[in-house]
């Protein structure tokens, strides 16, 4: 820590409005007080089929202001379960952290504008995005489908994936990482997944536990750290 | 997939993850370098108009919420959402939350001893229209201390999260008051370096104020652009 940090007097400013600062706002952390502002109910079920997301336990019952979203209809494919621990460079879990998921549908196409490709259906029971508040004890939980492969770079083919985005008290900016499944089709083929070294792929592919979940743990430091992307 | 447009990578006044002047950053910040990889069809996509089916139905007025009015000075927030070619972002989701008119929060883990305010809540989101504009109403927040070092404060601030068009363009930011000289002794705004810190200060805005009523405060919010020129292989 700076040592004149107590000490620091402030300075006359400029403000947003300033012409010749006109660039990207920077990002700032979520600090650790999101939980009446951000994960809604239903916001980790991409199926529609529940509520979990929010941690209703941090937030006073009249004080819970946000959505509870219920699906429209079951979506297509295979309904999976994804959960893992965020964990710190000491390895201990991060319970104020916030993971946001962004995919696919199972038949490999985007519920978004700039997917074009109408040969791929949408479903319309299916969104692709997804928020969860970490538990006390560190853990994220979604429940999803498996999504579908889509296209990469030139001619290649990704590997099914699932964007993921790690918020929370500590983190200054967004994390981005990506979610692969260890069984996946094409993982020797992806064309993202070999821009990582060798030693650290490992790091972004979720195991299927015995009771079904996919398993993928976020280590945002340390020995085993995720890796994280520059995109 | 030749040609896909991409969005302008991070720009320098994005902080670094890790800045030890803000303690939680050096257990919670990654120390290998990211990984560069091309945006593909994952990242420069998003959910499209679809908010009333995540997040529900608008809410623009925080004072509202509750049987009472909130204590505190009443204030209009508003602004433009805008990519970094100055084009609007229509249509897009913008969500706030904040501290009561104290500095306290709506939350069980905020301990501090200032007082709850039965009638503030302090979280609501809206739809940024079709040229990008977005108003909420609510009371100025309080500063508050934290544990960070001795006799922190945080300067009165408004958290707002923007999902933008794409997996790419995601942000999370706070909005600062232009009155407030504990922005320059505040570690987490000092994460980002000046000029570009003073982004993230909003302007007092008379013509937008409702006399007898309501001061204004205008924080446009600029995200990533897409990139003039289409990424080749």
């Amino acid at each position: 820590m700076t040592l004149d940090l107590e000490h620091r007097e402030a300075l006359p400013r400029h403000d947003n409005q300033n012409p010749d600062l006109f660039g990207q706002t920077p990002s700032q952390t979520v600090g650790p007080y999101f939980h009446y502002g951000l994960p809604w109910k239903g916001g980790a079920d991409l199926l529609g089929q529940s509520e979990i997301g929010p941690r209703l336990d941090l937030v006073p019952p009249e004080h819970f202001v946000l959505n509870n979203a219920h699906g429209s209809g079951m979506p297509q494919g295979e309904a999976i379960e994804i959960k893992g621990v965020v964990l710190d460079a000491d390895g201990a879990p991060v319970p104020d952290a916030m993971i946001e998921i962004w995919q696919a549908n199972a038949a490999g196409r985007y519920n978004g504008d700039a997917d074009m490709r109408e040969d791929v259906p949408l479903d319309p029971h299916f969104i692709g995005f997804g928020r969860a508040a970490a538990s006390a004890e560190g853990i994220y939980h979604f429940r999803t489908v498996r999504p579908g492969r889509v296209p990469g770079p030139g001619n290649t083919l990704q590997a099914p994936h699932v964007a993921v985005s790690v918020f929370g008290r500590g983190l200054l900016k967004r994390l981005a990482t990506r979610l692969y499944f260890a069984d996946g089709e094409g993982l020797d083929m992806d064309p993202i997944l070999s821009l990582v070294p060798e030693t650290r792929r490992h790091t972004l592919l979720a195991q299927k536990r015995d009771d079904g979940a996919w398993w993928f743990p976020i280590h945002l430091s340390g020995a085993h750290e995720t890796v994280f992307f520059d995109l | 997939m030749n040609g896909l447009l991409q969005f302008a990578r991070e720009d320098r006044g994005f902080p670094p993850s890790l800045f030890p002047d803000y303690r939680a950053t050096v257990a919670r910040s990654p120390r290998e370098a990211l990984v560069h990889m091309p945006q593909t069809l994952t990242e420069v996509t998003g959910p499209g108009p679809v908010w009333d089916k995540l997040m529900g139905p608008a809410i623009h007025d925080l004072t509202t919420q509750h049987k009472g009015a909130p204590l505190g000075q009443r204030i209009i927030v508003f602004g433009r959402v805008l990519d970094e070619n100055a084009r609007p972002v229509p249509n897009t989701i913008v969500e706030v939350w904040q501290a009561n008119a104290a500095g306290r929060y709506i939350h069980r883990k905020d301990d501090w001893d200032a007082p709850i305010d039965p009638n503030f809540t302090g979280a609501g989101h809206v739809i940024s229209d079709a040229e990008g504009n977005y108003r909420f109403i609510s009371i100025r927040p309080g500063a508050y201390p934290w544990g960070n070092h001795k006799n922190a404060w945080r300067p009165a601030h408004i958290h707002f999260s923007l999902l933008g068009p794409a997996f790419a363009t995601r942000l999370v930011t706070q909005m600062y008051f232009p009155d407030d000289p504990l922005i320059d002794i505040d570690p987490i705004a000092n994460a980002v370096p000046l000029p570009y810190r003073d982004r993230m200060v909003s302007q007092l805005d008379m013509a937008t104020t409702t006399p007898n009523w309501a001061l204004a405060y205008r924080f446009d919010i600029v995200l990533r652009g897409k990139n003039q020129t289409p990424f080749e292989e």
